[in-house]
């Protein structure tokens, strides 16, 4: 099929949209025009799309895209923003889905293509499908639909002879041209399986690296999909998307200190065990002597984790973070690359709350200023500031880089009870003796404290 | 298209991924993985023309299935992107 000149000139035109859009996005100045770049470049790829000869089931076509659209974007807009990462998940699961079925269309028709072209397509179907899948779980287990992580018996062993099975079943595919239709069905039996069985085990803490793979799969598949449709644009911005995907996916792990190997096939087990037994004994204080603690110091830095979050607690400790501010205290804020489900996902969080990007710090801008400051309150987090990661060998979260606030001259925890965190590892923190917890829900003791605050003037 | 020079798209694509992320700031990495996953939709317009020639039902259901998975893909991935870039600000109320 030729395509012409003119419709090939604006799928161009589409490319270089998403381009100039993705560097866009790399600066927060920036950013907020290049996602709009990038959708000018969809709207005028998928236009284009429609003035290509031949083409027929048009009526199909403009349903799908509205039925599609739609359903996307009324979701998109109603979803909270702490519930974001899973979105992006089902999104990306769709986009992987659709490049799998664009290849089974074309296996369907048994349209002749060379060698080269058939593997790829195989390799876009096979990866699309496990994307599709696997995403779908990612989903299901962000929003709490599948509550626990599920391990099969010998849990490796089926992922490996599930993914020699479809490589196989590919094989056989591109081997018998055209294949029987019963080959391809069972070959996307399996890569659907496939997806579906080696992300069944992951736990939610692992979710974001997991969700930033598939991301760069899906990408992969599209690009391939593209080669076998002769279009650049689609090889283009699939290629990108999984080349940045999998150095998002690196970036994401090293953050962790988790090698990617580990995250797929040995999850943290999460009943704590390995590390020294802790000595000491956690020591409570009240909200009133939290504020007073904050109210007259010089410096303060406030350490956010998810469990800030899921009490929707950022508004209030932005209140909370003003007043500091009017009495003079210097307030900062410390991410780790991995608070929230998504690395910056807290930054998107706190940006929500009206908190400007300008006082908000990465790890290595702010540890050093950890001995300096006179309280470092820490809110929902835990296995980012636990210093057992820099001293215990033996804990499973040991050399993962943290947050020092136990450098802090002190230390306010709030914490919902003494549980441990996502890892299930003891946190030394809470028994060092600079340190105080303060028991209970995020929200109304940040709540508590700004009463408190507002009395002392 | 003749395989090399698809080759070198390939490649050329790949090392601009990889640029565009590597001095990307933390902060911009959900942003940016969201918008990624958005610019990977436009796998809706290799639906479109997979759709546009299927012939028999079969096809045109799986075609069906791929151009609103495709759409869904582009238009959620836009609305979460644009949605999450719109909250960062420099000053409050500014």
């Amino acid at each position: 099929m030729d395509t012409p000149f003119y419709v090939q000139f604006f799928w161009f035109l589409g490319a270089l949209l998403f381009i100039l859009g993705l560097k866009g996005m790399s600066s927060p100045v920036t950013a907020r025009k290049g996602i709009v770049w990038a959708g000018y470049g969809m709207i005028i790829a998928v236009v284009a799309t429609f003035f290509v000869p031949g083409l027929q089931n048009i009526a199909l076509m403009v349903a799908a895209l509205l039925i599609g659209s739609a359903v996307a974007w009324i979701s998109g807009q109603k979803v909270q923003m702490t519930d974001m990462p899973q979105m992006v998940a089902i999104y990306n699961g769709m986009g992987g889905g659709a490049a799998a079925a664009i290849a089974a269309v074309e296996f369907s028709r048994g349209g002749h293509h060379d060698l080269a072209t058939t593997t790829l397509t195989v390799i876009g179907a096979l990866i699309g499908a496990v994307s599709f899948t696997g995403s779908c779980v990612a989903f299901a287990k962000l929003q709490g639909i599948m509550k626990k992580a599920f391990r099969l018996p010998a849990q490796n062993t089926v992922n490996v002879v599930l993914a020699l099975l479809s490589v196989v079943l590919g094989v056989a595919v591109i081997g018998m041209s055209p294949a029987d239709p019963m080959l391809i069905v069972l070959f996307f039996v399996v890569a659907l399986v496939l997806g579906l069985i080696v992300t069944l085990p992951i736990g939610g803490a692992d979710m974001p690296v997991v969700i930033s793979l598939f991301n760069a799969f899906t990408g992969l598949a599209v690009g391939f999909e593209g080669y076998m449709q002769n279009n650049p644009t689609l090889i283009i911005a699939g290629i990108v998307v999984g080349a940045s995907g999998t150095l998002l996916t690196q970036l994401m792990a090293k953050a962790m200190n988790r090698p990617l190997t580990n995250i797929l096939f040995s999850p943290i087990t999460g009943n704590g065990e390995g590390g020294q037994a802790i000595e000491g004994t956690m020591k409570e204080l009240n909200a009133l002597d939290a504020a007073a603690m904050m109210r007259y110091a010089s410096k303060v830095i406030i350490v956010p984790g998810y469990g800030m979050a899921v009490a929707h607690a950022q508004h209030k400790v932005w209140e909370m973070t003003a007043l500091l501010e009017e009495a003079g205290v210097e307030v900062k804020f410390a991410i780790h690359p991995v608070a929230g489900r998504m690395p910056g996902h807290m930054n998107v969080l706190l940006a929500e709350a009206g908190v400007p990007y300008d006082k908000i710090y990465d790890l290595e801008e702010i540890n050093g200023e950890f001995p300096q400051c006179d309280v470092a309150l820490i809110i929902g987090a835990n296995d980012v500031v636990n210093p057992t990661a820099r001293t215990d060998k033996s804990s499973p979260i040991y050399g993962m880089p943290i947050l020092d606030a136990d450098m802090a001259q002190n230390v306010i925890v709030i914490k919902r009870g003494k549980g441990t965190g996502y890892s299930g590892v003891e946190n030394a923190l809470f028994y060092t003796d600079n340190c105080r917890m303060l028991y209970g829900d995020a929200q109304p003791m940040a709540g508590e404290i700004i009463q408190h605050l507002k009395t002392m003037g | 298209m003749t395989e090399m020079l698809a080759l070198y798209i390939f490649m050329l694509a790949a090392f601009t991924g990889y640029e565009i992320i590597a001095k990307v700031p933390v902060i911009l990495h959900t942003p940016l993985m969201s918008g990624s996953n958005f610019i990977h939709g436009v796998v809706v317009v290799g639906a479109m023309v997979a759709l546009g020639h299927a012939e028999t039902v079969t096809e045109q259901a799986i075609g069906f299935f791929a151009v609103a998975l495709g759409a869904a893909n582009a238009a959620g991935g836009y609305v979460v992107t644009e949605r999450m870039l719109g909250m960062f600000k420099k000053k409050e109320g500014a």
